[in-house]
């Protein structure tokens, strides 16, 4: 085995925690705990430099027989659909961090240590291959978040981060039964347990069995997207949340859901994909154009946001179950675009709610005369999240609506409504809080953006607009993986993926 | 040189992002000289670019730059042919002009530089849209165009109307490009591949006319958006809350041609699609007329010339609607010049007359503005129609064109004639009421010559308005030699005109509707300004009020549904259940109290047993 680069990747922000609560003098926590989150950053860099582009199958996979009765094992392994994932989630939490030394007063040593916390949870989901090790991972990402609503949100914290815990923990009851399921079956086929991801591919499942696995599976999964209409705990979660709560909430938690569709519904029960796919796609559907509706007319801005979100990621559902190369890819790297969208502007609500205390749009108005650089940001952002093209977000949608038109035209067509309401909600929000004239004297005086704030929100531009204009490095890293995904519905099922796409020749 | 063509593309992007980073430093008028140089050293190196095919047959020329969604078959992928190169010289030609004019009339705005970066982002977009190889790539510019407009519309933000208007003008044209999107959807699914030289070579073998009939249709919605065509037109009118310079260039000379540019290109789609065709036409048609009657009782001078605009456009849409592409195209040039030359001779006005838009406070501007009043009346013959100005040429070529087809396209040609007249008599009565009889200005304003960075772009267009109809006459038709490559490489059959006496007879009556229109214009103006302001004047005026019949037809409706989803449905019904699964968890806990210990531990027993008893209970299903 060679250097075990994952466990580390895993166990740097845990043992950063640690680290931290030996730093005895306050004003140091933040710059030692901002530079502490940089070293899984660094890590992640060097698997990205590392990672061998064009190949489907897991790389940098280590493996150690834990507790061989029940045949656990510490699996680890990194591929095209979760690489991105790892690289966006050691992005996300220096800038969470950063972004937050400011405005979080209270104990904030517990603070940055529940958050690196958070990361190895995360982290941990992304690259288990065990899947007791990934459910685990799972449940443990709930306790940080819980308590970072819980201690650090606003007003109605304790409500939220309930709901929030409650509701994603009954789906992973679920989850547990399923895992143990699978556990079961392959003690029973091949005579000894396991949990390792590679050996449950092997299992034969009957269709029967496939349904019922994929419902437990899925309902899990379903809940932490959040898919319509499971979506009620996402705004109230995202409203009383810390602006860093909010931002990993919206850019790292919510894709498990939709990494777990993915990475085990798909290949673990191929059959059940096939037969649910189109029902899936369309709470996706629904989600896209019930999100938007509902974000049209909210008065705070964070939930407003918290609801596009809803409609952001059925659109990921919708690529993920078009059972198509393009959609399916276009899935995987809108999860990382609607990341640095969506963290951006739970970023910059942050920005304006440290100066106003407040989030209701009608609070605001001419923001942009006083605020023009963060006005800017906001508008840039606000683009990137209605999917203009030259920026990220449109690579990932266009991908899907095409790639999905091909399996699932009726889908695809009411999906495409969602670029219109997209422009509606957001155009209209930005109308509201930043032109016209300043009319409120509590808004006169802002000051625009700091450097530290800046130098926030610079990295997130920077990639937005690298990964619309040139996505080309992060797809042909998915592609492999994916269409792998994809090559092992056909061979286990009599699915077949349209074959559209050619590859791109001119004429002379 | 056709290999670099995306130089044209780097050339304003550049000015753009330097004037973004640099351009407080830069100051006035210094930021507006870098954007007015960037464009024309495109405009320059376009013209060289474009010699080979002025010089006659040439290939054109296919960039592949990077790779942008490869399983897309799109790859950020330029054309260079005859036509993409008019669209270009147009572009940086008239965007050249315009930006020069612009460091005049934007002379003391605070944010003088950041005008020029939006301007100059503006002209990189609308040469990506035209430049690209495949609809991906047009798809971007037309977004991108989208952002400019918007950008640019809403520049004076915090005037409430002007920031609504730049946000309707996206909103709306969104609505096309859902049309649009879905139209790639059907394009894709069909061809593997956006890219035009595999589209338009393979479409005679791979659709059938149902497929091309969808696919041209949803094209048109997203043309009908971008170029304001019924019934997404209503964002334009609204669109002239932007500075004057941004409503020649953008909202007149070019980004809303991009609709009948799209048509054009796609001509190898529309000829599978003979009905699409005749929708494109009547479209056009009706929105030519539409818009030139709520012309006629405008007071606002911009808004006279947004309505014109709009009812040009719908001249263009008749012609290539009629598969007249070349009429189409000639149109869409000549149009640029002459209505970009009344938008900049209306900014030259409002600019002498203080900011002063309403022609009721206008009247014998002639002496004190001579060069505009010179300049506008080559514009106002030409629009008009009069011979042997460009308009005429360029109009009557596609009246005779739609003739041609006979049946019920006369009908359409009947409008066009009508409209003909109607577009000269609302023109002379904006030119009598602007710059004859008496000065009715407000008190306070002295009227007086704009600068001459204003006023030698009015001189340049107002020579080509006289002249650049005689690229394509009937006896010389070089414009359509030079266009015809485009269209014969992918085998499309161009719409011809009439044979024998009949176009001269078709001219004589265009002529006569256009003569028409002016002398009344003059009879009924030049003594008295009538009062025109009773119930049929005053709804004409609002355009029908139509924006009320889509406030209270769309709009509210629409915002009522939203509000009752967000706040009932949503908040009561959905989540609501959830709050009462949760409450009456409660309660039952609330029985369950005494097994609450508090230690982990136990809980840590509880979710054990919970699944070993969900487990069992699948292992009953499941094994």
């Amino acid at each position: 085995m060679d250097f075990p680069a994952l466990t580390l990747l895993i166990f740097l922000p845990l043992a950063a925690a640690i680290v931290l609560f030996f730093v005895k003098r306050d004003d140091v926590v933040w710059p030692v705990g901002a530079a502490l989150s940089f070293l899984p950053t660094a890590v992640a860099g060097w698997v990205l430099w590392e990672f061998e582009t064009g190949e489907a199958s897991m790389q940098f996979t280590e493996f150690v027989q834990w507790y061989e009765p029940w045949g656990i094992g510490w699996n680890l392994g990194v591929d095209g659909i979760s690489l991105l994932l790892v690289v966006l989630t050691t992005i996300l939490f220096p800038i969470a961090i950063v972004a937050s030394s400011r405005s979080v007063t209270r104990s904030p040593k517990l603070y940055i240590a529940q958050m690196l916390v958070l990361e190895t949870g995360l982290l941990g989901v992304f690259l288990a291959l065990d899947l007791l090790v990934f459910f685990v991972f799972f449940e443990i990402v709930l306790v940080p978040m819980y308590f970072l609503i819980g201690m650090w949100g606003s007003d109605n914290r304790i409500y939220a981060a309930v709901k929030f815990f409650l509701y994603t923990a009954f789906g992973s009851a679920l989850l547990l039964a399923g895992i143990l399921a699978l556990g079961v079956m392959a003690s029973d086929q091949f005579g000894t347990p396991s949990f390792d991801f590679n050996t449950l591919l092997e299992l034969t499942i009957s269709s029967g069995a496939q349904k019922w696995l994929f419902a437990a599976f899925g309902l899990a999964f379903a809940i932490k997207v959040p898919l319509f209409p499971f979506h009620t705990w996402l705004p109230d979660a995202h409203t009383e949340a810390p602006t860093a709560g909010s931002v990993l909430l919206a850019g790292v938690l919510l894709k498990l859901g939709t990494y777990g569709f993915i990475r085990f519904n798909l290949t673990l029960f191929p059959e059940a994909s096939v037969d649910w796919a189109p029902w899936l796609a369309g709470l996706g559907v629904v989600g896209i154009v019930y999100g938007a509706i509902v974000a049209i007319v909210q008065p705070d801005v964070k939930r407003l946001v918290a609801y596009s979100s809803v409609s952001h990621l059925g659109f990921i559902v919708l690529g993920t179950f078009a059972l198509t190369n393009q959609g399916l890819q276009g899935g995987v790297i809108q999860m990382v675009n609607h990341g640095l969208t969506t963290g951006a502007l739970f970023l910059l609500i942050g920005m304006i709610y440290d100066r106003r205390h407040t989030r209701q749009i009608s609070d605001f108005g001419g923001i942009a005369k006083v605020m023009p650089v963060f006005a800017g940001f906001f508008l840039f952002s606000a683009f990137a999240s209605v999917g203009l093209p030259g920026l990220n977000g449109f690579i990932g949608e266009f991908k899907i609506l095409l790639g999905s038109y091909l399996t699932l035209p009726v889908h695809a067509i009411i999906a495409a409504s969602g670029v219109v309401l997209a422009a509606i909600y957001l155009l209209w929000a930005y109308e509201r809080m930043f032109t016209g004239p300043v009319d409120d004297a509590a808004n006169e005086g802002l000051k625009d953006l700091d450097a530290r704030e800046l130098a926030v929100l610079i990295p997130i531009a920077a990639l937005i607009v690298f990964l619309g204009v040139y996505p080309k490095p992060a797809l042909d890293r998915i592609e492999p993986s994916v269409n792998a995904v994809l090559d092992r519905i056909e061979l286990m099922t009599d699915y077949e993926v349209p074959d559209f796409g050619r590859p791109l020749e001119l004429a002379e | 040189m056709g290999d670099f063509i995306w130089i044209v593309i780097a050339l304003p992007l550049v000015g753009a992002i330097a004037s973004l980073a640099f351009g407080k430093r830069l100051g006035e008028p210094t930021a507006g000289y870098l954007g007015a140089t960037t464009v024309a050293l495109a405009f320059l190196y376009a013209l060289v670019a474009s010699l080979k095919f002025f010089a006659g047959h040439a290939e054109p020329d296919t960039v592949h730059l990077f790779d942008w969604i490869p399983s897309l078959g799109v790859g950020a992928d330029f054309l260079w042919d005859p036509l993409s190169a008019t669209m270009t010289l147009i572009i940086t030609g008239v965007g050249t002009l315009i930006h020069l004019y612009s460091i005049g009339y934007m002379h003391g705005d605070e944010r003088f530089a950041r005008f020029f970066t939006y301007l100059n982002f503006f002209v990189a977009s609308m040469l990506i849209l035209v430049l690209g190889e495949n609809f991906g790539i047009m798809f971007v510019g037309w977004e991108l165009v989208g952002l400019s407009s918007y950008l640019l519309i809403s520049f004076w933000f915090t005037k409430p109307t002007a920031a609504a208007a730049g946000k309707k003008a996206f909103i709306v044209n969104r609505i096309g490009d859902f049309g649009f999107l879905i139209g790639l959807m059907i394009i894709f699914a069909s061809f593997g591949t956006l890219s035009y030289s595999h589209v338009f070579e393979e479409a005679s073998l791979v659709l059938n006319t149902p497929t091309a009939t969808a696919i041209t249709l949803l094209l048109l919605v997203g043309a009908a958006g971008k170029s304001a065509q019924i019934p997404l037109y209503v964002w334009l009118p609204d669109a002239m809350e932007g500075p004057t310079p941004v409503s020649a260039l953008i909202h007149a000379a070019t980004m809303v041609t991009a609709g009948v540019y799209m048509v054009a290109r796609a001509a190898p789609l529309y000829q599978l699609a003979p009905v699409s065709g005749g929708v494109v036409a009547t479209v056009g048609a009706l929105t030519a007329l539409l818009a030139a009657t709520i012309a006629v009782a405008q007071k606002d001078i911009k808004r006279v010339l947004a309505y014109s605009t709009i009812s040009q456009l719908g001249y263009m849409f008749m012609a290539v609607g009629a598969a007249a592409y070349v009429a189409g195209v000639f149109h869409l040039l000549t149009h640029a010049f002459f209505k970009a030359l009344l938008f900049l001779g209306a900014g030259s006005v409002i600019h002498g007359m203080s900011g002063e838009q309403d022609m009721d406070k206008m009247g014998g501007l002639r002496k004190a503005m001579p060069i505009t009043f010179m300049t506008m009346a080559v514009a106002w013959l030409a629009i008009s129609g009069i011979f042997p100005l460009s308009g005429f040429w360029s109009k009557d070529e596609i009246l005779a064109s739609v003739y041609d087809h006979g049946g019920p396209w006369l009908v359409l040609w009947g409008i066009g004639i009508v409209t003909a007249g109607m577009t000269a008599f609302y023109m002379t009565r904006m030119m009598v009421l602007t710059f004859w009889g008496q000065s009715r200005w407000d008190e306070g304003v002295h009227p007086h010559e704009s600068p001459s960075s204003m006023t030698v772009p009015l001189v340049v267009l107002a020579g080509l308005s006289a002249f650049a109809g005689f690229i394509n006459t009937p006896f010389l038709p070089s414009f359509e030699h030079f266009l015809d490559p485009v269209f014969e490489r992918f085998e499309v059959e161009l719409a011809h005109l009439p044979g024998g006496i009949t176009p001269w007879i078709l001219a004589l009556i265009s002529l006569a509707a256009g003569g028409a229109g002016i002398l009344y214009g003059i009879r009924r103006y030049s003594k008295v300004v009538p009062a025109e302001s009773d119930g049929i004047w005053a709804t004409v005026r609002e355009g029908y009020r139509v924006d009320d019949w889509y406030g209270n037809l769309l709009v509210l409706p629409g915002k009522e549904m939203s509000e009752a989803a967000a706040f009932t449905v949503d908040a009561k019904g959905v989540d609501g259940i959830v709050n009462g699964v949760g409450g009456m968890v409660q309660r039952v806990g609330q029985m369950l109290k005494p097994i609450q210990s508090g230690f982990v531990r136990s809980y840590g027993v509880g979710v054990l047993v919970g699944s070993v008893g969900l487990l069992v209970w699948f292992m009953t299903r499941v094994l």
